[in-house]
């Protein structure tokens, strides 16, 4: 059995060892090469896919709770769900979370993850207190922001191409509530879609829904969602039970006339320009989440997911250009986020940086792939990047130019000689 | 406190099955071969859940052992779910009786021997649930496997008797079945994905079964319908096959 990503795109032949012990995984490196640490196999494209796989999830034991600093000790196999599971009834929310919490404590710090909070508390990395790493001669090293630095910097947001990470510690927030009180206010175009954003950057989270087909005046509208934790002392926290998506949709099934629907309903449906709600922690966080295999929408040939950022300067000018030529290209995009993100960090090769970023879905098909590439020459003209976690097609000229920092990742690796024993099919394909 | 006694509590079904009966509050015995080697896990447990889970040494195959192994449990357990088993290896087991023997042991004669005597007591009590994990392996022989599917046979029909019998006591006796998982005991073959479970999977199954009062658990489901189209394959085809 193959192992796949995310997108169900590509499909290709792999072998998967399985880390549930360190003596085995010290074999497993020792005997093999072209391996890439894979998690829960949430990343979308080929980040964690190659010709050997460590599969990681079995690695997943719960090591010890402070539950003074908040800070939970955990194998790199743990999901951010379970540790939700365990720690939300006793009053503790993950600091930085993605929109998925079906992704392992590894392939979090793998891919340096970010959420609707970035503006405020940066990327996953910022609530690393420290972890294990296993380099490709089977030592071990402890990693932090104040103890082998360059390690830590470059493993998170590496792409697991550094190592495998063993274990690691994560400070927790406090909460108060399971609930959070949500506003969604409702735009008209781009420039207030911008305004909206710059008027509530002290609120805790934000993120805008776009509807990407919109053309003309109507460009650049959207649903900006904000919202905060309340403070009433619920926090009797249980997942509730998901639907499945039990087949792959037929690939006709989504075209341009059922997303312009769907964007039309869902976009129609909120009548006021400012609306309040009060929303639990899966729905305001995880709102996929609740539909096993959502993936299976966009058919047997798989989807992407196409993520960019801008530079605030270039933001605008930028975007008006992209999702101009997105709603002439006629490829529809049910999910199209867009987010005011806070300062870049210093890791080597982490995505976020100040600005905005913009994250659609595109099923596999005919075109695509063009379609993708000049948004690729309009995303870098403009000083911006793409997204590695999310990425199975940008060329190595495109991705250069988007993260500066490149050779000094590569002088890491081959270094510890990290390039002679891990290697995704993106790694290579990029020439990380 | 409420315990549950998991027999073979090395093996994935094991673990995720404690992690499932913890979350839904239960407290944990996890009985196996050097169990001092499930502290790490048992930790895991107490920090995800709260809930206490203790190991004990148990050796499933030293039958004399069994009596005095229950008798020391000062709480008694609501309930019992048996996973222990082997796998051993076919070929070896056809030329090499001590293979065959030790999968018959561990898969038919060791849980009988433990569960005659934790169903006793339970009889007596009027109270508690057995689990035991047999698989579709023991629904029809196939050369690939019959010496560990036969001793599954055995399982499956030994269970089968025993909810008769208990029955009357109000003691639920659930059979479970799973096709193909993906653990330890699996790695390196090539399963289809689509007849695979995760052990997750498994052991949600088991608890959802388990607290309905079911009799009879194929895992994944579809599992109950690919075994009756192989049992209703007549012998002189079967005979042919190579499945």
């Amino acid at each position: 059995m193959s192992l796949r990503s995310w997108g169900n795109y590509p499909k290709i032949n792999n072998r998967s060892f399985r880390f549930d012990g360190i003596s085995t995984l010290k074999k497993i490196i020792e005997n093999n090469n072209k391996l890439i640490p894979h998690g829960n196999g949430r990343s979308y494209g080929d980040s964690a896919l190659s010709e050997n796989i460590i599969t990681v999830k079995p690695h997943d034991l719960f090591i010890s709770f402070d539950d003074q600093q908040g800070i939970v000790h955990v194998q790199s196999g743990v999901l951010l769900s379970e540790i939700l599971a365990a720690l939300v009834p006793r009053g503790w929310f993950l600091k930085v979370t993605p929109g998925t919490k079906l992704i392992t404590v590894g392939g979090a710090i793998a891919s340096d993850v970010h959420g609707k909070n970035h503006h405020i508390a940066g990327c996953f990395s910022e609530s690393v207190e420290m972890f294990n790493l296993m380099l490709p001669d089977g030592k071990i090293i402890t990693c932090s922001k104040d103890e082998n630095t360059e390690l830590f910097k470059a493993t998170c947001g590496g792409m697991g191409l550094t190592g495998v990470i063993l274990d690691a510690k994560i400070s927790l927030k406090k909460i108060n509530s399971k609930f959070i009180n949500q506003t969604t206010i409702k735009t008209r175009n781009l420039k207030e879609t911008f305004e909206a954003f710059e008027n509530n950057k002290n609120k805790t989270y934000s993120v805008a829904w776009i509807d990407c087909l919109a053309k003309g005046s109507e460009l650049g509208r959207c649903l900006l969602m904000l919202g905060d934790f309340r403070d009433d002392g619920k926090l009797d926290y249980k997942t509730k039970k998901k639907l499945n998506i039990p087949f792959n949709f037929p690939s006709f099934a989504l075209n341009t006339l059922s997303v312009k629907a769907f964007n039309w309903l869902y976009y129609g449906k909120v009548k006021e320009t400012i609306s309040k709600q009060k929303v639990d922690i899966d729905t305001f966080f995880y709102p996929l989440d609740s539909l096993s295999n959502w993936k299976r929408i966009y058919g047997e040939n798989g989807f992407t997911q196409y993520q960019f950022i801008l530079p605030k300067e270039t933001s605008f000018e930028g975007l008006e250009k992209i999702l101009k030529t997105i709603a002439d290209s006629g490829k529809g995009s049910f999910l199209a986020v867009l987010k005011l993100y806070g300062k870049a960090n210093e890791n080597y090769l982490s995505f976020p940086m100040e600005g905005y970023s913009l994250a659609l879905d595109f099923k596999i098909e005919k075109g695509l792939f063009e379609l993708l590439e000049q948004l690729d020459k309009i995303v870098v003209h403009h000083g911006g990047r793409i997204y590695l976690a999310k990425d199975v097609r940008v060329s190595k000229i495109i991705f250069e130019q988007g993260y500066p920092q490149i050779d000094r990742f590569r002088a890491l690796r081959k270094k510890y000689n990290m390039n002679e024993k891990f290697n995704s099919l993106q790694s290579q394909r990029v020439g990380i | 406190m409420s315990y549950i006694l998991i027999i073979g509590a090395k093996s994935d079904i094991a673990k995720s099955v404690a992690r499932k009966y913890a979350e839904n509050g239960y407290d944990i015995y996890l009985a196996a071969r050097n169990s001092s080697e499930l502290e790490d896990f048992a930790n895991d447990i107490n920090l995800r859940t709260q809930k206490t889970a203790i190991c004990l040494d148990l050796d499933i195959l030293d039958i004399a052992s069994h009596e005095s192994f229950y008798n020391r449990l000062e709480e008694k357990p609501l309930g019992i779910i048996s996973v222990a088993g082997y796998l051993g290896e076919q070929d070896k087991a056809q030329v090499d009786f001590n293979e065959s023997k030790k999968i018959i042991d561990t898969n038919y004669v060791g849980i009988v021997s433990l569960i005659n005597i934790v169903a006793n007591d339970f009889e007596k009590r009027k109270s508690g649930f057995i689990v035991g994990i047999s698989s579709v392996a023991g629904d029809r022989g196939r050369k690939s496997n019959y010496i560990y599917g036969s001793a599954k046979a055995a399982l499956t029909t030994y269970l089968s008797g025993l909810r008769n019998r208990l029955h009357e006591a109000n003691i639920q006796v659930l059979t479970v079945k799973p096709g193909f998982v993906a653990t330890k005991m699996t790695e390196g073959m090539d399963l289809p994905e689509k007849l695979t479970a995760q052990p997750e999977e498994v052991a949600n199954d088991i608890f959802n079964a388990q607290q309905k009062g079911k009799n009879v658990l194929y895992s994944k489901w579809i599992w109950r319908w690919v075994m009756v189209i192989i049992k209703s394959i007549p012998e002189f085809q079967f005979k042919k096959m190579s499945i």
